[in-house]
């Protein structure tokens, strides 16, 4: 019976209009260059971004009647007021002390909070509060981070720290930071977790067979096997803390100051950035030209960070088995 | 051999294991919290300032009688564009990389670039698009610009796009095409390799492996991270204020080249104010924004339980 | 049944209940394990069917039998390793050296470092050798540097693997191979000096040649622990055991003296398996 089969079989299957090879490899052809060409409009993307940013920042270093302005005056000058008084000052440092202060306090509150919150997850919650957590904090991941400014505003400022101190403006680098460590804490939270959880149970077994207490496999075992994943999203945590935009435009406040102070006003390299594109100066002044500068300033630290975060995942990632 | 060391009492090593359970679950607790004072917060300022006319009216002076209506249709506008634009190119760059680079310098190099991209901060790529899609790098005077169609109607293109709501959308693709590229990357690299196989087995082509067998079995996940892509681009407002997105507008787009607002501008906009007034419907925004964020979610969790078979038993 | 928790560092391997206060004669060595009407489940499963088992101390017990028989619960049992398993439960009477192991107040961490396990993969932790081996006992106990360095290096003699990685005690673990892996990891459970040794499969992932090292290496151990292992492999069982237990459908079938067990047994099902008609 078999047999008769398969000859049916064969004699129907030769019945088909056989395609022709030519065209089919001229289509295979055209789809992969094709594709090629989309896959390639990232690599132009960085390419336009590197080189709009040289372009303009040379732009505002040669500018014709500021010869004060040069790259060494800019990356250590103290004064950043290019909006104030007869003469403009260009000093990047406040800018950069101020979105270092911020991104400090976003940290010290999104990291340790965020790494209890993933060991917890991964070690301690059952399936079900596991799943619940995560969806929470899905939730907080998506919110837009103009919420978490308006958040800082109109609650973390008011009700939390100017209770607590009176030296607290309505604008302060701590309601901000708080804000943004909130906003990173998902990311911190939710990549460490996927970290944690990648670390085998065999070795969590194998602690336990020693006579580990959870704490002993936790601290000792689990965290240091996961730990190249957890800097990696310590890293990229930070860096978009260095980059976030709307939160201190809206709670930081406008005063480029070179503080350490958390209830002072400061202005981060990203909300001078917004003040500029707003309108507040003439499209071919030296102000407007010197946000260009300052993007790629910022450009270049989380450049350099996202490099780091890749390098210690790549360098340490650790191979189980 | 053990008898050597100074024993350390059980008592000592219980105590830290319950500590570490504590701080563990004392950071849960606070970020439950922190999410839940955050909604609430918001709930409480804005619910009395929703209504139907609240969604339908426009921008106003007076907070009373201010709407969303120009920032919903413009959020509306820029995220299809977006998705239309970040959605293909990203499945396609994903397909590239996964079906057919050989693991070469130059597939690390993009893959790296990728992963790179997915760290710029979004004002950036607002600095990008703000000199090619606003001014065309200079090469085309934005007072005297290419036209094509006729300006009141619907299909009017111009050179370069200046303010319009096409470089906005543009420019959130920028913004989420490597996010996108990395989520369908993940879908295309948990299909398993024996489907691919059976495909090539049968004498199928890449492309045909590809259109008929990867792509199918990864498209559900696929879709799921596409609407993450687009919930991210969709609160994004620093790019589109570099790019000229306005704060106060009285219009919604009628073509590809209409001025245009979004809810997170239009946000920001009224949070920055200093009366309460305003702080109010920048909440009501907030909630409608939120509600807009919890549908996509709703969407992504639904294919993801509904599409998702097994793809191996 | 008392439940004094005892300093294994003083105890000597030997029945507790008194009733033969001269050392036992050669050839009945006193009793480690005692099981009785011991069953199992996990959630509504019921995995062991009341179990009847003594395992003498300082002698090597291997359990076989086919996938699923019960066996690896256990061993599992034995250090309560299955208190990590949501819905384990168990009923009858386990006892180690008289400790009632069944006991919900048990201290499991200071069981667990009486007995020792070796898993069925090797599950060396991502750290230095030496830091494997130091693992357990920096758990247990604050050691000077020198004492540690001894400690570590007696228990890589004793798991045979001194010679081969004197020279890179602070290289990765991840390093080795699969058999100094799984020598590493039965160095690691000597160095808490347990009382009983539990191995699970030990050698399914290795290779002839490591595997025949392994099993030399139990054949030495015995001197000092109590060995319990499960092994799918019946000449290995019959090259490596003092005492073979044969359990099926979680009942022991029998159990014995391999040469007997394997040779001549009583029961048919544990003559078709060893024969290789069903497991």
């Amino acid at each position: 019976m078999t047999a008769v089969a398969a000859r049916n079989a064969a004699e129907i299957s030769q019945r088909g209009r056989l395609r022709h090879v030519g065209i089919r490899q001229c289509t295979e052809g055209i789809i992969e260059w094709s594709l090629w060409g989309l896959t390639m409009l990232s690599v132009l993307t960085t390419v336009a971004i590197i080189a709009v940013l040289v372009w303009e920042s040379t732009g505002f270093f040669t500018m014709a009647g500021h010869d004060d302005v040069t790259v060494w005056s800019f990356l250590t000058g103290t004064t950043w007021s290019p909006l104030l008084g007869a003469e403009p000052a260009f000093g990047i440092l406040p800018l950069v002390t101020g979105t270092l202060l911020v991104t400090a306090i976003a940290g010290a509150f999104a990291i340790p909070v965020g790494l209890l919150t993933a060991v917890y997850l991964s070690e301690y919650a059952s399936p079900s509060t596991r799943g619940w957590l995560k969806s929470a904090l899905e939730i907080l991941a998506g919110v837009p981070t103009v919420v978490y400014g308006f958040f800082a505003l109109t609650f973390i400022t008011p009700y939390l720290l100017q209770p607590l101190s009176e030296s607290f403006g309505t604008y302060n680098a701590m309601g901000a930071g708080i804000a943004v460590g909130i906003m990173i804490l998902p990311i911190v939270c939710s990549l460490s977790e996927d970290s944690l959880r990648a670390v085998p149970q065999s070795l969590r077994d194998g602690a336990y067979a020693l006579g580990s207490t959870k704490f002993d496999v936790t601290a000792k075992v689990v965290v240091p096997a996961g730990l190249s994943g957890v800097i990696a999203a310590f890293l990229l945590a930070l860096t978009r803390a260095i980059g976030e935009t709307m939160i201190v435009a809206l709670a930081a406040g406008g005063l480029a100051q070179l503080t350490a102070n958390p209830s002072q006003q400061v202005q981060t390299m990203t909300a001078y950035m917004v003040q500029i594109f707003l309108g507040d100066a003439p499209a071919n002044g030296i102000e407007y030209r010197s946000s260009y500068a300052v993007a790629m300033t910022l450009f270049a630290l989380t450049f350099a960070m996202t490099w780091a975060g890749a390098i210690v995942l790549k360098r340490y990632r650790e191979e189980y088995e | 051999m053990t008898t050597i060391g100074q024993e350390i009492p059980i008592a000592t090593r219980r105590r830290k294991d319950k500590l570490m359970l504590a701080a563990c679950l004392g950071a849960t607790t606070l970020a439950v919290t922190v999410l839940s004072v955050l909604l609430l917060s918001i709930f409480v300022q804005g619910a009395s300032s929703l209504s139907w006319s609240f969604l339908t009216s426009f921008a106003s002076r007076k907070p009373a009688q201010a709407g969303i209506l120009s920032p919903l249709m413009g959020s509306l506008w820029v995220c299809a564009i977006c998705a239309l634009v970040a959605i293909p190119v990203g499945i396609a760059t994903a397909i590239y990389l996964e079906e057919y680079a050989r693991r070469s310098r130059l597939r690390n190099f993009i893959q790296l670039n990728i992963s790179n991209l997915s760290g710029v901060p979004s004002i950036v790529y607002g600095i990008l698009a703000l000199a090619a899609f606003g001014r065309c790098f200079g090469a085309i005077s934005a007072d005297d610009p290419l036209s094509l169609g006729d300006p009141d109607g619907f299909f009017y293109l111009q050179l370069p796009f200046g303010r319009s709501v096409l470089a906005g959308g543009l420019t959130l693709s920028l913004v989420i095409l490597p996010i996108m590229i990395i989520a369908a990357q993940e879908a295309l690299r948990a299909v398993p390799p024996s489907l691919r196989q059976a495909a090539l087995a049968l004498g199928s082509t890449r492309w045909q492996m590809v259109w008929k067998v990867t792509l199918p079995s990864a498209m559900p996940t696929m879709m799921t991270g596409a609407i993450l892509s687009m919930s991210r681009a969709i609160g994004e407002a620093a790019p589109l204020l570099v790019v000229g997105g306005v704060l106060l507008l009285f219009s919604v787009p009628e073509n590809l080249m209409s001025d245009f607002t979004v809810l997170p501008l239009q946000i920001y906009n009224w949070a920055g104010r200093p009366q309460a007034e305003f702080h109010k419907i920048a909440a009501a925004a907030i909630i409608v924004q939120l509600a807009v964020l919890l549908a996509f979610n709703a969407v992504a969790i639904i294919i993801r339980r509904k599409l998702q078979r097994p793809l191996q038993s | 049944m008392s439940h004094v928790l005892m300093d294994p560092a003083t105890t000597i391997p030997q029945a507790q209940s008194g009733s033969t206060p001269t050392p036992a004669p050669a050839g009945t060595p006193p009793l480690a394990v005692e099981m009785r009407g011991l069953s199992a489940w996990y959630g509504t499963h019921q995995v062991l069917q009341s179990i009847d088992l003594d395992i003498a101390a300082n002698r090597v017990c291997a359990l076989i039998g086919p996938s699923g028989c019960g066996k690896s619960t256990l061993l599992r049992w034995l250090n309560r390793m299955n208190d990590t398993i949501a819905g384990a439960r168990a009923s009858g009477r386990l006892s180690l050296h008289g400790l009632d192991l069944l006991d919900r107040a048990l201290d499991v961490v200071d069981l667990r470092r009486r007995v020792g396990m070796v898993f069925q993969k090797p599950n060396p932790f991502p750290k230095s050798i030496f830091d494997n081996v130091a693992f357990g006992p920096r758990l247990h106990r604050a050691y000077g540097r020198t004492d540690l360095e001894e400690l570590v290096e007696q228990s890589l003699r004793a798991s045979a693997l001194w010679e081969e990685v004197k020279d890179r005690l602070k290289k990765s673990a991840l390093s080795l191979s699969g058999g100094q892996q799984q020598r590493l990891c039965i160095a690691r459970a000597i160095a808490v000096d347990p009382e009983v040794l539990l191995m699970d499969e030990p050698c399914s992932a290795l290779d002839p040649r490591s595997t025949a090292s392994i099993e030399e290496l139990i054949r030495e151990l015995r001197e000092n622990y109590t060995i319990i292992i499960v092994t799918h492999n019946m000449p290995q069982a019959s090259r490596v055991s003092d005492t073979t237990a044969f359990f099926d459908e979680g009942k022991l079938i029998e159990s014995g003296d391999p040469d007997t067990l394997f040779t001549t047994p009583r029961e048919r099902r544990t003559e078709d398996y060893v024969s290789g008609r069903f497991g």
